[in-house]
């Protein structure tokens, strides 16, 4: 089992969350999104620009920034 | 005035609502995006709509009326959001609403085919207010995906009424008008799943509410704005200060700390 940030979890690929460490209302926010440990998340898409890029959550396609992203720990199966 | 609680029918005045006769009851719509709340509350009115803003800011409001068993309805939309807890212009309007404004019943639109994601929103709606009916709309849309919801057990769950919908086909439109009835004149009392945290917390919670209950309308839900200082949301303070006229800027109401224990002071 392979832990990274959610912003490296490459195209097509599913993450479970296992930790954030974002704090405060941004740490609300994600929790909010639905982005509470155990919640499987799959990068769908990227921007042209790199940055943000869709993933699939709990049955939505959500775009992160790369810099929320960061705050997210995956684990890959 | 200081001295004088605003009632809430004079607090709904500042979110534009006024009555047309005092049997009216107001209804307030609440839900995620994308979960078809508009084509529900086009269901719901048909074309008597009134657009707005909310008070002080630069979301749009839009009131509509309903009549329904001999009575009549005011429904507020309120903007679709995932949370009622962070800080946007939008979660703060629909939380303002439903906290200060009182609605007589709340309509908490989930969408069926991404249910589970939906019921965070539905949790903290029922966290402000007891009196939610849940509408689980796009029912026909989660039937063509194969996903099939027991509404049975999700009310029971929930302790308030689910109705399914399809609102593009007005399916169960007729139903949830009879669950708003029913909610909003007190004929159905729910029994809504509360949420209990840590001792800590809610001993923090039940001294700061103590303090707090003198100081906001009557009626207004202390539990919900205790748990919100204790988070440090700035925000509510200053809604505070906007619905209860016993609180205002430069002045701060003595408040009586002596019955709460020692450690939990601020």
């Amino acid at each position: 089992m392979q832990e990274m940030p959610l912003s490296k979890l490459p195209l097509k690929k599913r993450g479970v969350v296992t930790s954030l460490s974002a704090e405060g209302m941004a740490r609300r926010r994600l929790l909010d999104l639905g982005l509470v440990p155990g919640t499987a998340v799959e990068a769908v898409r990227r921007s042209p620009a790199g940055d943000p890029t869709a993933f699939s959550i709990r049955g939505a396609i959500i775009a992160l920034r790369k810099e929320d992203a960061d705050k997210i720990t995956v684990s890959l199966h | 005035m200081l001295s004088d609680r605003l009632p809430t029918e004079g607090i709904r005045k500042k979110f534009n609502i006024t009555k047309k006769s005092s049997g009216q009851k107001v209804v307030a719509l609440a839900g995620n995006p994308n979960t078809g709340k508009s084509t529900i509350f086009n269901a719901l009115t048909g074309l008597r709509q009134h657009t707005g803003n909310w008070p002080g800011k630069t979301v749009i409001q839009t009131r509509g009326t309903f009549s329904y068993g001999g009575s009549s309805y005011i429904l507020v939309d309120l903007p679709g959001t995932y949370s009622l807890l962070a800080s946007s212009a939008d979660e703060q309007a629909a939380r303002d609403f439903l906290c200060f404004a009182q609605p007589d019943a709340t309509v908490a639109v989930a969408d069926a085919t991404c249910l589970e994601r939906n019921l965070n929103l539905v949790l903290q709606v029922m966290e402000i207010t007891s009196r939610v009916v849940v509408c689980v709309n796009l029912i026909d849309e989660a039937r063509r995906k194969k996903i099939s919801i027991d509404l049975e057990e999700l009310s029971a769950q929930l302790g308030v009424p689910v109705v399914a919908t399809a609102a593009r086909s007005g399916l169960g439109i007729a139903e949830l008008k009879e669950r708003i009835h029913q909610v909003a004149f007190g004929k159905l009392t729910t029994n809504p799943r509360r949420l209990v945290y840590d001792p800590e917390i809610e001993e923090a919670v039940s001294c700061l509410e103590h303090s707090l209950k003198a100081l906001i309308p009557p009626g207004v839900n202390s539990r919900w704005l205790s748990l919100r200082i204790l988070e440090g949301d700035r925000t509510v303070l200053d809604a505070m200060r906007e619905y209860s006229s016993k609180i205002s800027y430069g002045r701060e109401p003595a408040v009586e700390t002596g019955h709460c224990p020692a450690g939990s002071r601020a």
